[in-house]
């Protein structure tokens, strides 16, 4: 989806306290997560392999196992026929994917002047409403065998202004030795969950994206997101049905930043194992964990940082655990996330100046999840519903309030697929968010409440 | 004359619509034509088609083209030739795939899932609700490989004229390679027996025993299980398996699939 939608969704997620605060950690992070946030339905490969949408997606974007199966066996069905020679010369993969969409958006604390166009007319917190007809920008979508278990992946993408990102760009090396536990992939890429952004179906600005996966603390200089595309290489190993997967990750201190190098390498690590329950089906539950550095100032030229010398790095984490659950028609998905920073990313405090921490500052730690539930009635219709929580456990600065920042999110819609071929598809979406962030009114530090409502037409081919 | 049920059955069929009575038994699972429904429009409509009948969507740009169920005339099983495969063997084929072909292995599915698949592909025909399956056949012990076993084998892939269709080579070449057709008239290709293990349906020495004696249904492959003896469908499957080592090993390694047992 397009820019400015990353960047509210960013401003929304991080609850901070200032508007300073808040322009910083968005130049920051807006650099970071200039990106287009995808979505991944590929007809590039129904096209390859003749499947329907159907069969890799519950209801596309998201996987189901066989679709999962085949990503992890590197976007191959293992049918003798994966290598691209097999293909007809005509055939390239590529796919295309755009949301021509109606919404509107409500905000109920936005600072105006309250004379319009008197900035010194002095400001009050007013509710901002708007609405209209946009598109979501473009995703381009590339991917597949270069020879037998050799798979790449490269996006590139449009936001809605025409501006183009690369999201996704790698190589992969697939049954190493034989081996479906051994693939190697090397690159930029979205870090291996089961729950995956880019595969999310909700579309709003509100509740389009996961704020588990992008949350900051209230004056936190942490640039990282679980959910945005990080530069490494990755380990993945998996069982023949997928029941089992791991993953490793060696990944670059930048949160993916291209073209940044950084002096020191984080770590990702998730397992998941699938199971079978009698009249259920396949159920799945997956624990992971995120452990990297950031640094907290720079070597400068000139008083500007150079970019790849971070200096005084410290550390920060996220872990937690999920669950996929499936009762007939009904799943559910689970979620839980613990996190944490050290004290100086979480004051923003340069660690070689101690002194300018708070009294009795430390790091902030929070707890967040969400419940996700979908009921499809069937491949070409499939109701939605989620609930997503922050929650401060401890401030970085103990003077602030308590639970600042806090964040809760309801969203509900639907996904309705006439078109469902191994050709293209179109999905009629509507939906409905709303999210409140706790203390991070600008003026009054009141709760904000915002809300979108969007329907569109999801087509991709 | 017939009863109630039975007219009732047959006025379904007729009318191309399956009838739900119809379960599949694979080890302590049992699968049920109603889930295998929703499933089979899932994931398997778009090949073999609404009816089963192989003439999906798909079905045109597909080669071999799609599995027509209600002819129930199925490549792989373990039964004799022109007897209904039994439901493990249908299970075992989802699971499978059927390799060099466009049907996948279905393995992510859950083995409710496939033993429900099994179940509602039985609705397609109604021989499914006249006849039991064949008895499966006996695969004994395999002997040693010996270089005397495989040099029997070439005499039989001689004799039998194995030769005119797979080539004298074994690479699928033979000289009635460009006319063989399968069952509905498609234009078929025979294995080249030198491109790896992978044979339609399994990889092992007791996967190309079967199929020698099976035959594999709805293609020009005969079953030779009334003119060979155990012993000289393994000096067969011998020598096949030493074409793989006459000089093609390194390529066909490369070209097979690692192993998914």
């Amino acid at each position: 989806m397009g820019l400015r939608w990353v960047k509210e969704k960013v401003r929304r997620s991080m609850g901070i306290a200032t508007v300073k605060r808040i322009t910083v950690q968005l130049l920051t992070l807006g650099a970071l997560l200039s990106a287009v946030q995808p979505s991944y339905a590929i007809p590039a490969f129904a096209r390859k392999y003749n499947l329907r949408c159907s069969d890799c997606h519950e209801a596309w974007p998201k996987l189901n196992n066989f679709g999962q199966t085949f990503k992890d066996q590197g976007y191959q069905l293992m049918t003798g026929r994966d290598a691209p020679i097999y293909q007809q010369t005509s055939y390239f993969p590529i796919m295309f994917r755009s949301i021509p969409f109606w919404h509107r958006e409500s905000d109920n604390r936005v600072a105006t002047d309250l004379v319009p166009g008197n900035p010194g007319s002095g400001q009050v917190e007013s509710r901002v409403t708007t609405s209209g007809f946009d598109i979501s920008g473009l995703d381009i979508w590339t991917a597949g065998t270069l020879y037998k278990n050799i798979s790449f992946a490269v996006q590139p993408a449009l936001d809605s202004s025409g501006k183009a990102h690369l999201l996704t760009y790698y190589v992969r090396f697939d049954n190493l030795l034989g081996s479906r536990w051994l693939n190697l992939k090397v690159g930029k890429f979205e870090l291996d969950t089961l729950i995956s952004e880019e595969r999310e179906l909700f579309l709003t600005n509100t509740g389009g994206f996961y704020q588990n996966y992008h949350f900051t603390p209230p004056g936190d200089r942490t640039s990282f997101g679980l959910g945005d595309h990080q530069l490494g290489a990755e380990l993945l190993g998996h069982s023949i049905n997928d029941y089992t997967r791991y993953s490793i990750s060696v990944l670059n201190s930048n949160d993916g930043q291209v073209g940044a190098t950084a002096s020191t390498y984080d770590v990702y690590g998730h397992f998941d194992q699938g199971f079978e329950l009698p009249k259920m089906g396949l159920q799945r539950i997956g624990v992971y964990g995120y452990v990297g550095q950031r640094p907290t100032f720079f070597q400068t030229s000139g008083g500007a940082p150079i970019a790849g010398t971070g200096m005084g790095n410290r550390s920060f984490s996220r872990t937690g655990l999920y669950g996929l659950w499936y009762l007939g028609k009904f799943d559910f998905t689970t979620f839980y996330l613990h996190g944490q920073d050290n004290v100086f990313l979480g004051n923003g405090v340069r660690a070689d100046q101690p002194f300018n921490l708070p009294p009795g500052a430390a790091g902030p730690t929070w707890n967040g999840g969400f419940v996700e539930a979908h009921y499809t009635y069937n491949p070409q219709l499939i109701l939605l519903s989620k609930f997503e929580t922050v929650q401060m456990s401890r401030q970085a600065n103990p003077a602030t309030r308590k639970n600042l920042g806090d964040v809760r999110v309801w969203t509900v819609g639907y996904r309705w697929y006439p078109i469902m071929s191994s050709r293209a598809g179109l999905a009629w979406h509507q939906e409905y968010a709303r999210a409140v962030t706790v203390g991070t009114a600008p003026l009054t530090g009141r709760d904000d409440v915002t809300s979108s409502f969007l329907m569109g037409f999801d087509f991709d081919f | 004359m017939m009863n109630g049920s039975r007219i009732a059955l047959v006025l379904l069929m007729s009318c191309g619509i399956p009838s739900f009575s119809q379960e599949s038994a694979i080890g302590n699972l049992t699968g049920h034509a109603k889930s295998g429904k929703a499933l089979y429009r899932r994931y398997c409509i778009t090949c073999h088609g609404a009816h089963g009948d192989g003439a999906g969507e798909n079905a045109p740009h597909l080669d071999p083209k799609p599995r027509d169920f209600t002819r129930s005339t199925f490549k792989c099983r373990s039964t004799p030739s022109g007897t209904l495969p039994t439901d493990s063997d249908l299970y075992d084929t989802i699971s499978r795939g059927v390799y060099n072909s466009g049907m996948p292995p279905w393995r992510p599915l859950t083995r409710q899932d496939r033993a429900d698949l099994v179940a509602y592909i039985k609705t397609f025909s109604p021989r499914f609700h006249e006849e039991p399956p064949g008895t499966p056949l006996l695969i004994p012990p395999e002997p040693p490989a010996s270089p005397e076993s495989v040099q029997r084998g070439a005499e039989l892939f001689q004799n039998m004229n194995c030769w005119s269709c797979h080539g004298k080579e074994g690479r699928g070449n033979g000289p009635s390679a460009l006319t063989l057709t399968d069952s509905k008239g498609y234009p078929i290709v025979p294995f080249d027996l030198t491109s790896g293990m992978h044979f339609k349906c399994g990889d092992s020495s007791r996967g190309a025993f079967r199929d020698l004696i099976t035959g594999l249904d709805g293609t020009p492959m005969p079953s030779f299980t009334d003119a060979l003896k155990p012993e000289q469908v393994w000096d067969l499957v011998h020598f096949i398996e030493s074409l793989q080592s006459a000089g093609t090993r390194e390529a066909s390694q490369a070209k097979a699939e690692p192993n998914v047992k």
